[in-house]
């Protein structure tokens, strides 16, 4: 009955021409609902691609060794600041008997602290590291040197500094050859990073690097490290070198247990899976709660679709007389909704790409973050489906109520 | 075989425990072609019969055959294939559409139909042609006078060219030149096209138009005259 269901569709679109201000009013719910899904999934999206692209600023070589067991909740967040990892540790994972394939290595030891020059003063993350630091990140000074093996081992008090840093502190004028304090003591700037924004776990723009052995001794006074970064030889050797450090840093503390670790290991393919997990069970969690608006639009579609059947009694038992089937009458009351349902799905959608697209819009302009949007068709698509499902689910009752009517006669009496 | 054959017929209400005896079995048949008035004063259950005629309703007790075969026996599909394809029905009270052209609805029974869409505009223009409504076809019913909405009824009967047209008192709203004008379709219908028709009416003059005559009174078949 094919001409029938195009019928049904020109009948459904009257019938709900008809009830303009009640049928929108009904479908707000619907588009809400939509909305939300295609904005959370979109952010969703967004929100892993960010973090990914900073994952994979890192360079995959890369491998992050890290003290403490990895926090596996909010209460263990406390053991990174174990001090497992001192330099007993980074001369094992530098000896390639122990652990081959390893290209470079550095230390790191990472503090927010009171930087000034003058009478500009910021706090910011100084980082002590080594002078590899500069090949493994590959960032390299825009204007002046880096610190090398010899500042290292000299406890040189020299300080490379991020492009904000030395925009904030020095304005325009060339920095290099001043001395800026960091805690109490001065540090003579060697060198000027470009702009680089986020890589990984460093806000490069908004950090200073100085010598490890100089934080640690001069500044802060403590003999362990934050992270170890080791990069590898060759993305195929990553998952082998991060085996073998474990097995070192086991043998080394004896641990026979791997659930006792003192210490945790990342590489780039780890931490994504992870970024994976964590924004997949958010997006999931959002999702629900846009689906819980769903359910509401639905029940209040079979309340709008209830009223219609009860008003149409009259029309239902005229279309009967004439020679309407069972069928025929619920296809027309189920079409009435589901045409409800995927009109409010089709705005959903706009308006969720909408939103979408400003939120990206804000948050690259306003906020800095390099936030692409795409529009989400796979949302889209889904939204489209599951409104159209959910006027088909709360539409049937209704639409079977309106066909089981028995006699003809029984619905035209009816006022 | 006739068209229409009606055994001992009944129909009873229940209401709050409360028995209405509306027909106390009726037996009589209609042969294809025929033109049969039904007569009676109100309440003696002319509607209530016509209904179960144009199978809107059921019978509590008896039987009715259509076509040779027992109302009871066709199935929920075949009932609805043959309310749209055989029988036009005519309400007492119009039954129209609200917010509707006359257009809608007059081809209100094609969609259930095999006709093709294409014919449907045509068909139904046609039927608002035959009862002279032509000028109206794009007005909404509610736009036009009683007799014009009795006549948007008719036409709506006509319009898949049934065996058999039931006329619940079609002319009971209009002046007696609309009145003249209905009856004039209705029974060419009848004489050129062979339709059965079979109609409610108070009024003896549009009783003159039909060949046979059905009195009810209480329930019962008080006469049966054929001219
Ligand atoms: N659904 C119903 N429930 C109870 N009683 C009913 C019902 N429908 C009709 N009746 C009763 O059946 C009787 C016959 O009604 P019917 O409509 O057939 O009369 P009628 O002969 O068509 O009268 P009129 O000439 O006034 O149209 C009436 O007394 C009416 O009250
Ligand atoms: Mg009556």
């Amino acid at each position: 009955m094919n001409t029938y269901l195009i019928y049904g569709f020109k009948t459904a679109l009257n019938g709900l021409k008809a009830n303009k201000s009640r049928s929108s009013l009904t479908i707000l719910g619907i588009v809400i609902g939509i909305a939300a899904i295609i904005l959370i999934m979109a952010i969703g999206q967004g929100a892993q691609d960010l973090i990914l692209n900073q994952i994979r600023g890192l360079g995959s070589e890369t491998i992050f060794v890290g003290p403490g067991r990895e926090p596996q909740g909010p209460s263990e967040f406390t053991e990174i600041l174990s001090d497992s990892l001192k330099n007993k540790e980074v001369e094992a994972l530098k000896d390639p008997a122990m652990v081959p394939g390893v290209k470079r290595l550095s230390p790191i030891v990472l503090q927010v602290m009171t930087v000034a020059f003058e009478n500009e003063t910021k706090r910011i993350n100084v980082v002590g590291a080594s002078d590899l630091l500069m090949e493994i990140m590959e960032i390299y000074p825009e204007k002046g040197i880096f610190f090398g093996e010899e500042e290292i081992k000299q406890y040189s008090s020299v300080v490379v500094l991020g492009y904000e840093v030395k925009k904030e502190l020095f304005g325009d004028s060339d920095a290099l050859g001043e001395k800026i304090k960091i805690k109490d003591r001065n540090f003579k700037v060697i060198g000027a990073l470009p702009q680089k924004g986020r890589v990984g776990m460093f806000d490069v723009d908004n950090m200073v690097v100085v010598p490890y052995t100089t934080l640690q001794k001069y500044v802060l006074g403590t003999n362990f490290y934050n992270t170890i970064l080791v990069q590898a030889e060759g993305e195929a050797a990553v998952t082998r070198v991060a085996g073998d450090i474990e097995r070192t840093l086991r043998e080394l503390h004896n641990i026979d247990d791997p659930s006792k670790d003192d210490f945790h290991v990342m590489t780039q393919v780890s931490m994504a899976e992870r970024v994976g997990i964590v924004t997949d069970a958010l997006t999931a969690l959002l999702l629900s709660v846009a689906a819980i608006s769903l359910i509401v639009g639905g029940i209040g579609i079979m309340n709008i679709m209830l009223v219609s059947v009860t008003e149409r009694t009259r029309e239902i038992g005229l279309r009967k007389a004439v020679g309407a089937t069972e069928n025929d009458i619920l296809i027309q009351f189920l079409l009435e909704a589901v045409l409800l349902t995927a009109i409010g799905g089709i705005i959903g959608i706009a308006v969720g790409a909408g939103f979408s697209f400003l939120t990206s819009l804000i948050l690259t302009q306003v906020v800095g973050f390099g936030w692409g949007f795409s529009f989400p068709f796979s949302a889209a698509a889904a939204g489209l489906i599951v409104s159209s499902l959910v006027g088909l689910i709360f539409g049937l009752y209704p639409a079977r109520k309106a066909a089981a009517k028995k006699d003809p006669i029984e619905a035209l009496r009816y006022e | 075989m006739p068209l229409i054959e009606v055994k001992n017929l009944e129909k009873t209400y229940l209401t709050d425990d409360v028995k209405t005896e509306v027909l106390r079995g009726l037996t009589f048949s209609v042969a294809q072609g025929e033109f049969v008035a039904i007569m009676g004063p109100s309440g003696s259950g002319k509607s209530t019969l016509l209904h179960i005629l144009g199978f809107l309703d059921q019978a509590s007790a008896g039987d009715y055959f259509f076509e040779g075969k027992r109302m009871n026996d066709y199935s929920e599909t075949e009932l609805a294939r043959i309310r749209n394809t055989k029988m036009g029905f005519v309400f007492q009270s119009f039954n129209l559409l609200p917010r509707t052209t006359v257009l809608e609805n007059v081809r209100l029974p094609l969609p259930y139909s095999e006709i093709k869409e294409s014919l449907w505009e045509e068909l139904a223009g046609k039927a608002i042609k035959e009862i002279g409504l032509s000028h109206r076809s794009d007005y909404r019913t509610s736009q036009l006078s009683g007799g014009e909405q009795q006549r948007v009824a008719i036409a709506r009967a006509l319009v898949m060219g049934p065996e058999v047209i039931f006329a619940d008192e079609p002319t009971g709203n209009l002046d007696s030149k609309s009145g003249q004008q209905v009856m004039a379709i209705l029974s060419q219908l009848n004489q050129k096209r062979r339709h059965t028709i079979i109609l409610i009416t108070h009024d003896t003059e549009i009783a003159d138009y039909a060949q046979r005559i059905i009195r009810l009174r209480d329930g019962r078949i008080e006469s049966d005259k054929t001219k």
